[in-house]
């Protein structure tokens, strides 16, 4: 630096968290400096435009604001902004107004960079600075996507439209054509006040009274949808939007305890947010074959991109990939059947793995099975569920869910079989474990009935509920499986630290991050004899028993979460930059801000993987 | 904008030509070869140099530069870390005045190299660019002394000077005798009092690149303000 700077390098000095700098580095900043005037009025930093400066205002004043235009922060002489999006992708996340004349230092990412990993305190600064308002970022970012922080009453436009469930069809119909509506609720209307009994669709007097041509005379409860799926008053539209996805309806009643407040429908949410997944779900519904299937599938990545732009949580782009996957499998289901008949026997079709959990990304392979009636004869039936089985499973390779590797597909006999067999498979896996016979079992305690017979799945879900919790053995063995995979010991810029001291250059989000925590959650859930089946879910039933400690339930949710978003962003760049996403990460790809909260979280797998052993393994000896 | 001072309009990348033919010194004809933008070239577009001579008094004939601080820069950024700074020896007797002012004591002075030691990395770092002065009269003409005294030739260069911007902008800046009577005070169009009217902050060391990072700030504020970035640098050059 020159000499004749003192007064700007002066200034920097007095100002946090320059004021801590040792001196050669604050020359270093002083020399690299790009100074920029800016009028009153003027947009320094604007939305998700790439940003590759740290600003230091050394005169003048500037607002921040959230990305929903609502004023953020209001910063002036001596203080710092910009530093978040160089933290996370170099973009702009709170855009930034000059409101007077503007004197702004701009100190490049590479100095930026420099300082975040040479001093402590500076990085500590703009961290901590950053997690308080990470935090405050994250709950109001989310605010700004209405799906997560509306409630479905938003969307309810006029009072419920309803008829007794006695009605017959032609009375329906007419009732529907009168009020305009695409759903009318059917009550029951014996008791003390009317209750919700079902709901019929335009859907349902389309594909079961027209075309089955039923008399007109016939009572509606005949075509009522059974099971009813409602949502609360209090649910927001995003789970509103997940309901619809996992149970493939297209409206929701929504109810206030026992009273129906109104009803919703798929395009009430697609009106609201036109680019939700939910748009590309009811396009899937509208195909009749596979290629126009493949067609649509090419919208996915894109559905996947937009949702991680949009700042969407793991959970919620987990969910709604898993919902477009379920979608594509039941549509393929429905046209196999098309063109193969009805079944011959009722089926359940099973989804496994990440799918039943919930958390399926864009890189993934099919992972499903049959749950046949009891009443299934081989040698008269099979043709049909093969035949069935490959029809889908061809058809989800081609929308590109590819074959699974460990043929854990339907179209494997093994895995197409009745009930009864489905029960004594996960009693065998339960009562009589063995290391092995689990590790290829694994993927089967994560599982979901997405078509057919659901009732069938539920069956299995009570059965590994019941009985797991009980079986010390079977859950010492699980856990030995889930402490196979470890987390990196830790990484530096260029390379990853392995446990033996070996270097690596890259290291596996998937199997060295997410999978290994969705082991060790799923042990904890099973021994708390939860049902659930998705991580985060799981988690919470975890807290519930007290399984382990509060604080450590907390920080596997970040842990995961964090790992996920990481992984999620990481194919996400990839899709956009034209490349095939996968969950290889060189550690230089990563911020810093990346770098050091993700040896944070795999610490805290690390730790959990040393309870695991120590809580399930332990008792193993002393029980067996 | 022929009221910035001289009515006749230069045309500068016709006249660095010429002056390059003329030129007898290597560095001077090297320097005039670089020439500069089209005038129609809009300022945001155009490079630009801040420069500053600290001098021993006002008259080029009497006094001579002690130190010359300049920064390249364009409307959108000033690299600080391209700023230089020379503190050369005067050929004429350092006033006592002017130390004060400053900061250069003798010391300083007597271990200096001669301004033509200097020459050519000055000359280099303005080369192409144009040079942008507060008041041109210090550095257009103790400039074209120095290198009559050194090279038995002089120097000429386009530049912008933001002083003669603000005297344009405030063409009523001396208050008549009537309006001094009702209190009207004169507008000053020094560095310091100029910046001031844009919000520019106040530096207390005054040095040659310290000036010369304060001039280019000014200039980014007054286009900014009054011209816009597509203004073309012929309405600004001189």
């Amino acid at each position: 630096m020159q000499a004749e700077l003192i007064d700007i390098r002066n200034h920097l000095a007095q100002h946090a968290p320059f004021d801590e700098l040792p001196e050669e580095m604050l020359d270093r900043v002083v020399a690299s400096i790009e100074i920029a005037y800016y009028r009153a009025g003027s947009d320094i930093l604007e939305f998700g435009q790439r940003n590759n400066w740290l600003l230091y205002i050394r005169s003048g004043a500037v607002e921040i604001y959230r990305r929903s235009g609502e004023l953020y922060n209001r910063i002036t002489e001596g203080e710092i902004f910009g530093q978040f999006g160089l933290l996370m992708n170099k973009t702009v996340r709170f855009p930034a107004r000059a409101i007077e004349d503007c004197l702004v230092y701009r100190i490049p990412d590479q100095v930026f960079q420099y300082l975040w990993e040479r001093d402590e305190t500076f990085a500590d600064f703009v961290e901590v600075e950053d997690r308080s308002r990470l935090r405050s970022a994250l709950s109001r970012r989310e605010k700004s996507n209405e799906l997560m922080t509306s409630r479905v009453t938003r969307l309810i436009s006029r009072a419920p439209v309803s008829a007794p469930c006695t009605v017959r069809l032609q009375e329906a119909a007419r009732i529907m054509t009168e009020q305009g509506v695409s759903a009318l609720l059917l009550m029951d209307e014996e008791g003390e006040r009317p209750r919700l009994k079902g709901i019929i669709t335009d859907r349902d007097l389309r594909t079961r009274a027209v075309t089955e041509a039923l008399p007109s005379e016939t009572p509606v409860s005949e075509i009522m949808s059974a099971g009813l799926i409602v949502t609360k008053a209090q649910s927001f539209i995003f789970e509103a939007m997940l309901t619809m996805l996992h149970n493939n309806v297209h409206h929701l009643p929504v109810m206030d305890n026992d009273e129906v407040r109104g009803v919703i429908a798929l395009a009430d949410i697609v009106k609201y947010e036109s680019q939700s997944s939910l748009y590309l779900v009811g396009n899937i519904y509208h195909q009749n074959d596979i290629k126009g299937l493949k067609k649509i599938s090419l919208d996915v990545r894109d559905s996947f991109v937009r949702m991680v732009n949009e700042d969407a949580n793991s959970h919620m782009i987990g969910s709604a990939m898993a919902g477009i996957g379920r979608s594509f499998t039941q549509r393929l289901l429905a046209l196999g059947e098309e063109k193969l008949g009805p079944p011959p026997v009722p089926y359940c079709f099973m989804a496994l793995g990440s799918m039943a959990r919930d958390e399926q990304l864009v890189v993934t392979d099919q992972d499903n099975a049959m749950i046949l009636d009891d009443s299934f004869v081989p040698e008269e039936h099979d043709a049909y569920f093969l035949a069935l089985a490959k029809f889908v499973s061809d058809g989800l390779d081609a929308c590109g869910y590819t074959y699974c590797t460990g043929d854990i597909m339907a179209t494997n006999q093994k895995w197409r079989q009745p009930l009864k067999v489905w029960k004594t498979y996960f009693t065998n896996w339960i009562q009589e474990p063995s290391g092995e016979a689990l590790l290829n079992s694994n993927i089967f305690f994560d599982l979901d009935g997405i078509y057919g017979e659901n009732d069938f799945a539920e069956q299995l879900k009570t059965l590994v509920a019941e009985q797991a919790q009980g079986s010390q053995r079977f859950l010492a063995l699980l856990a030995r499986n889930a402490l196979n995979r470890t987390p990196p010991l830790g990484f530096f810029r260029t390379f990853v630290m392995e446990e033996d001291g070996k270097h690596n250059k890259t290291f596996n989000l998937k199997r060295r991050g997410t999978a290994p925590l969705s082991d060790l959650i799923r042990v904890h859930a099973l021994a708390c004899g939860s049902r659930a089946q998705n991580s985060f879910e799981r988690l919470k039933a975890i807290a519930e028993t007290r399984l382990i400690p509060e604080d450590g339930v907390g920080n596997l949710r970040d842990a995961l979460e964090f790992i996920s978003i990481v992984r999620i962003r990481h194919q996400a760049l990839a899709i956009e930059a034209g490349r095939e996403p996968d969950n290889n990460v060189r550690p230089e790809d990563l911020s810093p801000f990346e770098r050091s909260h993700l040896k944070d979280a795999f610490q805290v797998v690390s730790n959990a993987q040393k309870f695991l052993k120590f809580r399930y393994t332990a008792q193993v000896s002393r029980h067996v | 904008m022929s009221e910035l001072g001289d009515t006749r309009k230069t045309h500068w990348p016709d006249e660095l030509a010429q002056l390059e033919e003329q030129a007898r010194d290597g560095r001077l004809q090297t320097f005039y070869q670089a020439g500069c933008v089209a005038p129609e070239t809009a300022i945001a577009e155009a490079p630009l140099v801040a420069l500053d001579f600290e001098t021993t008094g006002l008259d080029p004939d009497k006094h001579s530069i002690v130190s010359i601080g300049l920064v390249p820069f364009t409307l959108a950024g000033i690299q600080l870390g391209m700023g230089r700074h020379w503190v050369v020896r005067p050929q004429l007797p350092l006033h006592q005045t002017s130390i004060t002012i400053h900061g250069i004591t003798h010391t300083d002075i007597d271990q200096a190299p001669d301004l033509n030691d200097v020459l050519n990395e000055v000359l280099e770092a303005m080369a192409g660019r144009i040079a942008v002065v507060h008041y041109r009269s210090i550095e257009r003409k103790f400039f074209n002394v120095a290198m009559q005294w050194r090279l038995g030739e002089g120097i000429h260069f386009p530049l912008i000077d933001t002083m003669a911007i603000e005297a344009h902008l405030h063409p009523d800046r001396i208050p008549t005798r009537w309006q001094k009577l009702t209190g009207k005070k004169p507008v000053s169009i020094r560095l310091a009092d100029s910046r001031q009217r844009y919000g520019l902050p106040h530096y207390a060391a005054h040095n040659a690149l310290i000036d010369a990072i304060a001039t280019a700030e000014l200039l980014q504020a007054q286009v900014l303000h009054h011209f816009g970035p597509q203004t073309p640098v012929s309405d600004l050059w001189l």
